[in-house]
């Protein structure tokens, strides 16, 4: 557990310092994310050293959201104001890209003849 | 003995009251949530999000004193990010068997997310931080969050934006696919990873196997393309 948390930290930390580093508006955590992808791929044995620590942290993803989510109690007055405009985007645009990401697929996938298998 | 009050004031200015409020309430809400048979709009953060949001308004806590004890849930974000490494790698070979139909997928279920949410809030009257929040609502929280803040957005509102995105995608996604009789499960699933993230994934996997991991692939490279694409988009609207 402690190990594959450090890699995990350190691979945080070095994203951080690219990100920093090279001015990008990615988030380093993304970065790191790619680091330790590519990492995977030249040492597969370091996969699965991480897998259990990663599950427990994918497992329980929801309660981390918590903390931001409370911050809402500093935004009553801006959603209260602008909550309709707010609700009508996420809900229009949610519906929007789940059809289109879902048309999309199955028309390249009969194009290419990549079908169900 | 020492007064009620004294205890209170000691205890409200320290992190464990707070760290263990929002354990919980992110309990009684992920309780709630199992008792409803697993309903998408049971939805365990929104509950304890309520629960706490009543508890610091009742007893007058500022959020700042609250995040000093919940920073501590707050921080490990970060490492889930990259921790998502994990399944992403895990499902590399299916990403390359299907490599096409999902690129293509992934680049027009992302674009319509940023463009329409950011495009229809601005066109409501939305303008400034609230815009910026709005844009990376489709990716999965800890990236947005980044993204939020990286761009001049309140993560803080981002968080509960990508929730409700979260949220609305799991509600709606079966009755929407059926009606447009998409029957393949890899399109399902990777359409709703891509539009409605981890709660939408979570989704996914009660739904069927397939569609899950196909959810989960979905959702991890949409954290990658929402960080390269809101900043676009949001240079070029704001």
């Amino acid at each position: 557990m402690i190990p594959a948390l450090t890699l995990l930290l350190m691979c945080q930390l070095a994203g951080e310092v690219i990100a920093r580093g090279l001015g990008l508006s990615v988030p380093g955590p993304v970065i790191g994310m790619g680091l330790i992808v590519a990492l995977f791929l030249a040492m597969p044995r370091v996969a699965e050293a991480v897998r259990p620590a990663a599950a427990v942290l994918l497992g329980n993803l929801s309660l981390l959201f918590v903390p931001a989510g409370v911050g809402i109690v500093g935004h009553l007055d801006r959603l209260g104001a602008q909550g309709v405009a707010i609700l009508t985007a996420i809900v229009v645009s949610t519906v929007l890209a789940m059809v289109v990401g879902a048309l999309v697929f199955v028309a390249v996938a009969r194009l290419v003849g990549q079908q169900d298998g | 003995m020492a007064e009620f009050t004294d205890i209170w004031s000691y205890l409200s200015q320290g992190p464990l009251l707070w760290l263990t409020a929002t354990l919980v309430a992110y309990g009684a809400g992920d309780a709630l949530f199992r008792a409803s048979g697993r309903k998408p709009y049971v939805n365990p953060v929104l509950i304890a999000v309520v629960l706490l949001g009543a508890v610091l308004w009742g007893t007058g806590t500022s959020y700042a004193t609250y995040f000093e004890g919940a920073q501590f849930v707050h921080f490990m974000l970060g490492p889930a990010t990259v921790a998502l490494a994990v399944p992403l790698y895990g499902n590399l070979a299916r990403v390359r068997a299907t490599a096409v139909p999902m690129l293509a997928a992934l680049v027009a279920g992302s674009v319509t997310a940023i463009v329409s949410a950011v495009g229809i809030a601005w066109a409501l009257g939305v303008r400034g931080e609230t815009l910026v929040s709005l844009a990376p609502k489709s990716a999965t929280a800890p990236v947005a969050l980044g993204i939020s803040e990286a761009l001049g957005g309140s993560p803080t509102l981002t968080a509960v934006l990508v929730i409700l995105t979260g949220v609305t995608g799991a509600i709606v996604a079966t009755p929407l696919l059926n009606a447009l009789r998409v029957r393949d499960w890899r399109a399902r699933g990777f359409a709703v990873g891509v539009a409605a993230h981890g709660i939408g994934t979570a989704r996914a996997f009660q739904v069927n196997e397939t569609a899950g991991a196909f959810a989960g692939i979905g959702m991890g490279l949409n954290a990658f393309l929402t960080a390269l694409i809101a900043p676009v988009v949001i240079a070029w609207l704001v």
